[in-house]
């Protein structure tokens, strides 16, 4: 096989047992990798119905055939399994050198199943694989688990592992690598913790052949070209935060004291301009993942004493949830609440639309001060610095807030004041301000989700060089209209499917490539032909729905397709969006008509003999 | 003068694409390990560095090799020089690899040293270093550049002291 290396190993924590199988060629022709292969092998394997923290449920890392080679930021890898904050699938996606190296060690993938007795770590040294005792390691952060592996094993291992979090089965703790980089959302870390496995390290010397060689060079070209424009620049000098008060403010779409409004008065002390001034260690210049032209990672470092600390990001997202949507306006406080996240390995979007949650809980009285041990009001830094860190170690009230949102609310008798879908917290974007958003959270596999396929990369972000819009003569879309956006959202998400499971960043594609160029690099990079356009967009189509399987089965219904009370009913009181309710009623059916799915949101027959897929397990 | 490789470590990400080019153009095959440039990347200062044959004025692989196998042409169309491994001559005694203070020359499985060859005038890691840390000019050229950028982080802070 090109492209992909055509093993992969198994691990069975339980036995102890490492084998070397062959990757089927068929899965991987009809579903890519990453996030394609991956939930085809966990819906193949496992009964969706397994308990996630269970031995039953398994962990896969799934490279994609281009992550190693020399397609642009060609360097991810995702996490799949069932998810225990959502009990529907999770596919957790990470860029850096773990990826690369674990295809450069001859593997696409990793499966991992059982339990171990004690505290395990995997050592992959190409052919040489073995489990190794890390119970001297049970307890230590990301940072300090990543160089004590590095120090046992060999200076060119690279290191994916747990934090303190994962090992406490919070339900959003996250994986590791590259000691920043994060399969960030839906709780991977907890069921890596679940298995008492702590880390993976690999160290890997073969190469990556692909099918034709001037072929994809040309490809590489033709992407690298088209990557080398000003908006790429202006996006190294000041990463991900800069979206803040580029796209997002002006919509009016920044969450604010738990989505309770979409302007946040304070946005111009958290901004990325300000960030790239501020905390950042070398003024607008960033570090890049393994093969990436834009480089948008930065590290920062904070002196003040109550946060000091140093750690790459805070990233918009992170940005967004800590800051506006907590009411914070320190960004100092912010930088500290992610650096904690990274060390203690958990995700920084439900970890702070979890403690915005509590803190409107709080002042709504619905939470009582003896619960939480000291006033959670909005703005209050202080607070949130103190409630990540116990929530990382379930101390006190922190043991609560590592339910995740859902659960709180719940607990307290408020489901509604839950910001999220699928039981997984919003990502930072309001969907009232932004009408695509809302169709695409309600429908998104994995819960709330931005990254996965959404409209916003065109009607906030304007991706308008894709031929989802282009072949429709689309060159503007208004975020706060509804009927144009069921179309876009089917399409985006089959779309976001096969760059998710190519082994490339989305990011190429949100800043200039489009759906050829990835397909030019798929086709010439494995040498299968994906027949033309149409044959990509389908089998991102047949992924898609191979994870809407998964969850039916799982328990998940089409009732699970919603959004909260909030979104639906309460206007935008602010900003550029004032006075809209997400209009997801007026979206779902035809949605639901355009994927060929019942009223009830199940697939029907037709449609799933036409992706050849089948509602039958095959094993 | 010919051209020659010049590299700014203030504009490198540590990316590697020189790493994934260069074993894609020598090797057939992505394998950064195989690679003629490396790159290494010092997390806590945020900086990266890269690694690859300066072509020496007088090279110590060459003065070492007992085979008479490493020697220096210059390339006809951009006058660079480069120091060039003869692939017939080599006897894959490693002596150029012990010579090397850089570490840019080595024997692996081919059986004769592998360096940094220009890629013939025409070095493939320059035209993928979108930031623009490798550039293949005329090293006049690219110093003045270089100085340019120090010049104008000068002048931020001139213009804080004194205005």
């Amino acid at each position: 096989m090109y492209g992909w290396t055509g093993k992969f190993l198994r691990v069975d924590l339980t036995k102890s047992r490492i084998t070397i199988e062959g990757t089927d060629e068929g899965i991987a022709r009809d579903f890519i990798g990453a996030r394609g292969m991956g939930v085809k092998y966990l819906y193949d394997e496992i009964d969706p119905k397994v308990d996630p923290l269970s031995p039953d449920n398994k962990l896969l890392m799934v490279t994609g055939p281009l992550t190693g080679t020399g397609a642009p930021a060609g360097n991810r890898y995702m996490v799949v399994t069932k998810s225990p904050l959502t009990g529907a699938i999770a596919n957790s996606s990470a860029a850096g050198s773990f990826a690369t190296t674990l295809k450069y060690a001859g593997y696409d993938m990793v499966i991992f199943e059982g339990k171990s007795k004690k505290p395990v770590y995997l050592w992959i040294d190409d052919d040489k694989v073995e489990l190794r005792d890390a119970q001297h390691l049970w307890g230590k952060t990301t940072r300090e688990t990543e160089n004590a592996v590095i120090g046992e094993t060999a200076p060119e291992a690279k290191v994916v592992c747990i934090g303190p979090a994962g090992e406490r089965l919070v339900l959003f703790a996250c994986i590791i690598n590259d000691l920043e980089r994060a399969a960030g959302r839906s709780g991977v870390g907890a069921v890596m913790g679940s298995k008492n496995l702590k880390a993976i390290a690999v160290r890997g010397t073969k190469g990556i052949k692909v099918a034709n060689r001037v072929g994809f060079y040309n490809a590489m070209v033709d992407c690298y070209k088209a990557l080398d424009i000003e908006y790429v620049r202006h996006f190294h000098e000041l990463g991900t935060p800069s979206v803040l008060e580029d796209f997002v403010v002006p919509l009016g779409a920044l969450p604010t004291r738990n989505y309770q409004a979409g302007a946040f008065e304070d946005w111009r002390k958290i901004s990325g301009g300000v960030q790239g001034d501020t905390i950042s260690v070398r003024k607008r210049m960033g570090v890049a993942c393994p093969g990436c032209p834009v480089a948008c990672g930065r590290l920062s470092k904070v002196t003040t004493p109550d946060f000091a600390g140093i750690g790459a990001g805070p990233e918009y997202e992170t940005t967004g949830l800590f800051g506006s949507n907590c009411g914070v306006n320190n960004l100092d406080a912010i930088a500290k609440a992610n650096y904690v996240c990274n060390e203690m390995g958990m995700d920084t979007i439900s970890a702070g639309g979890t403690i915005a949650c509590a803190m409107e809980l709080y002042e709504k009285g619905y939470l009582p001060k003896k619960d939480i041990g000291r006033p959670l009001n909005f703005g209050d830094a202080h607070a949130l610095v103190e409630m990540v860190e116990k929530i990382a170690l379930r101390e006190g009230f922190g043991d609560v807030l590592a339910q995740g949102a859902y659960r709180l609310a719940e607990k307290y008798g408020h489901p509604e004041l839950f910001m999220g879908v699928k039981k997984q917290e919003f990502p930072s974007y309001e969907c009232r301000a932004l009408q695509g958003m809302a169709i695409g959270f309600a429908t998104q596999s994995r819960g709330a989700d931005h990254i996965r396929g959404e409209v916003h990369d065109i009607e906030m972000y304007g991706c308008y060089q894709w031929r989802i819009t282009r072949d429709r003569k689309i060159d503007k879309v208004d975020p706060l209209t509804w009927r144009d956006k069921p179309v876009l959202a089917k399409e985006i998400q089959d779309w976001f499917c096969m760059i998710d499971s190519s082994g490339m960043c989305n990011f190429m594609f949100f800043f200039a490539l489009d759906e050829d160029q990835c397909r030019a690099l798929l086709e010439t990079g494995t040498g299968i032909d994906l027949d033309g356009y149409k044959g990509f967009m389908k089998t991102g189509e047949r992924i898609f729905n191979q994870e809407r399987l998964f969850n039916l089965k799982a328990g998940l219904t089409g009732k699970d397709d919603t959004l909260p009370k909030r979104m639906l009913e309460e206007p935008m009181p602010d900003g550029s969006a004032k006075g809209m309710v997400a209009h997801l009623s007026e979206m779902l059916p035809e949605y639901y008509k355009l994927r060929g799915w019942g009223t009830d949101g199940v697939p029907t027959q037709e449609k799933l003999k036409e992706l050849g897929l089948s509602s039958e397990r095959s094993q | 003068m010919g051209k020659t490789l010049v590299i700014d470590i203030d504009k490198c990400t540590g990316c590697g694409v020189c790493e994934l080019v260069c074993s894609f153009q020598h090797r057939d095959e992505f394998n950064p390990l195989k690679s003629r440039i490396h790159t290494t990347i010092f997390w806590q200062q945020e900086i990266a560095i890269p690694v690859v044959c300066l072509q020496c004025e007088d090279p110590w692989c060459g003065r070492v090799c007992p085979a008479g196998a490493i020697t220096t042409k210059i390339d006809e169309v951009t006058g660079a020089r480069v120091v060039t491994v003869s692939e017939e001559k080599c006897v894959g005694c490693k002596m150029c690899m012990l010579a090397c203070p850089f570490s840019t020359i080595v024997v692996l499985d081919k059986g004769y040293a592998e360096k940094c060859d220009l890629c013939g005038g025409d070095p493939e890691c320059v035209k993928f270093c979108t930031r623009g840390a490798l550039k293949f000019v005329e090293p006049e050229l690219g110093m003045i550049a270089k100085k340019k950028g120090i010049a104008e982080r000068l002048l931020d802070s001139y213009k804080e002291v004194k205005y």
